[in-house]
């Protein structure tokens, strides 16, 4: 049976590791390569790193990041923040990574999500989707932001979701703007919502606090993975204790 | 000349860096070439794979590959392909249309029924269904990780040597000869597919 994947995300500016709070409260701490062992020793399925600065000068450390991870984690990396090209992507995954995540980009060029897909597969190619609750009257409804959350598109983010799917996208990151580094839980709505909308893996992401949230996020959510950054980061919990808190609640996982 | 003990096949495309950077962390050093004399004077050859099957063949044939490969095979020379390098073997792919392929091993490439999500991403259990160098110290049932949305369905089950349930059992692993093929990228599944690799190249290499 194919477990269910607890993702590490390592958001990082100037090759720095740091945790945003709602994407604008920023602590620096750790050395991303050391971190990303860490992770891979305890035991993380897939890890995430976001370049939060998204300069060219943070893009050619990510790129040496990337480079010296690879050498010594050996599960899956994605790596996003700024890719705005074809050749933005083949450079990060020449370097090492497995996948792209692209969500600005993605937004302003949809086009980019197709030739990435054609270029070098879709399974390469995740779409990070930033999600803004916005008032309804009767169902809740989302809209998609860019810019690191601070930019509203009036696209829905459930449109936006089947749209990149069909353009090629192979996996969706989906965080919600709402939730992020509140530690009060995913938004499980939102999270459901885009995963029965689309036939390809969503990751969760915004708002793990505990591990109870983990598990929603896994069932109620339906999410087939789910990412967490400041419980893992500030060792709050560990990925083992996540995982078998997991496993002891019937969730398939890798231990 | 100096030739290069363990080869990886360049196509242009696939995810070499880190097939190379797991060779390396396995304490040998690999060439990364695309020249078929490279290969064909290897004791080791591995083949990665990353993209759809159409495109790899193409690429594999225009480098004069593909038939580099079908002799290492006929010759029974260790070969360890992976992924849309398994699916290459196999008589055609459904993918993109309709793909005649290497015809190595009998059997056609599908697409992974609906109802699931596609592609089958993330860590899955191989069930080991034959007892194999290739799996010391490789617990049955280890995990795995995948990325794909076709599957092969090898003629003669006798070459499936491992399996793996994605709403249908999966041929994961394919060994015939000294042919080694998994659906799974060993390189991005920890310690266990490291010591794939490992246990590949010590017979491959003739070590104890």
């Amino acid at each position: 049976m194919l477990t269910k994947r607890i993702i590490p995300c390592l958001d990082v500016t100037q090759g720095r590791v740091v945790k945003g709070l709602s994407f604008t409260h920023l602590s620096d701490a750790g050395d991303p390569v050391e971190l990303a062992a860490f992770y891979y020793r305890e035991g993380a399925d897939e890890l995430v790193f976001l370049d939060i600065g998204a300069t060219p000068e943070g893009r050619d450390l990510m790129t040496d990041v990337v480079k010296h991870v690879s050498e010594q984690v050996f599960i899956p990396l994605a790596v996003g923040g700024g890719l705005r090209s074809i050749s933005d992507m083949r450079h990060t995954l020449e370097a090492g990574a497995d996948k792209i995540t692209i969500n600005t980009a993605a937004v302003l060029t949809p086009e980019l999500i197709s030739q990435g897909a054609q270029k070098f597969g879709s399974q390469c190619i995740v779409v990070a989707i930033d999600a803004k609750r916005i008032n309804s009257e009767n169902k809740p409804e989302w809209e998609v932001c860019t810019h690191g959350g601070r930019k509203p598109t009036g696209i829905d983010a459930i449109e936006w979701a089947r749209r990149v799917v069909t353009l090629g996208a192979g996996e969706l990151l989906l965080t919600s703007w709402n939730a992020d580094g509140q530690r009060a839980g995913y938004d499980l709505e939102l999270t459901r919502a885009i995963s029965e909308a689309v036939s390809v893996p969503v990751i969760a992401s915004g708002g793990a606090g505990n591990l109870e949230h983990l598990y929603e996020a896994l069932t109620i959510g339906k999410a087939d993975a789910a990412l967490a950054a400041s419980i893992f980061h500030y060792r709050i919990y560990s990925i083992c204790q996540a995982k078998n808190y997991l496993a002891e609640r019937g969730i398939p996982v890798r231990r | 000349m100096n030739d290069a003990a363990i080869v990886i096949i360049d196509y242009g495309a696939g995810n070499l860096r880190s097939v190379a950077n797991a060779i390396t962390k396995l304490g040998y050093q690999a060439k990364v070439t695309s020249n078929t004399d490279d290969v064909l004077n290897a004791a080791a050859v591995i083949l990665p794979g990353v993209g759809a099957a159409g495109d790899t063949m193409d690429s594999l044939e225009k480098l004069g590959m593909s038939k580099v490969i079908r002799q290492l095979i006929y010759e029974k020379r260790p070969l360890f392909a992976v992924c849309v390098g398994l699916q290459i073997l196999f008589s055609g792919t459904e993918e993109q249309g309709w793909h005649e392929c290497m015809g190595v091993i009998p059997g056609i490439v599908r697409r992974l029924p609906s109802g699931l999500k596609i592609p089958h991403m993330g860590w899955n259990q191989v069930k080991q269904m034959v007892t194999h160098p290739l799996f010391d110290g490789i617990p049955n049932e280890t995990n795995f990780y995948f990325v794909h949305s076709y599957y092969a369905n090898p003629d003669d089950i006798s070459v499936t040597a491992g399996t793996t349930n994605y709403g249908i059992p999966i041929c994961s692993v394919v060994i015939k000869d000294n042919l080694i093929a998994t659906q799974f990228h060993p390189e991005k599944s920890g310690k266990y597919g490291l010591k794939m690799y490992s246990n590949y190249l010590k017979a491959a290499l003739g070590e104890r």
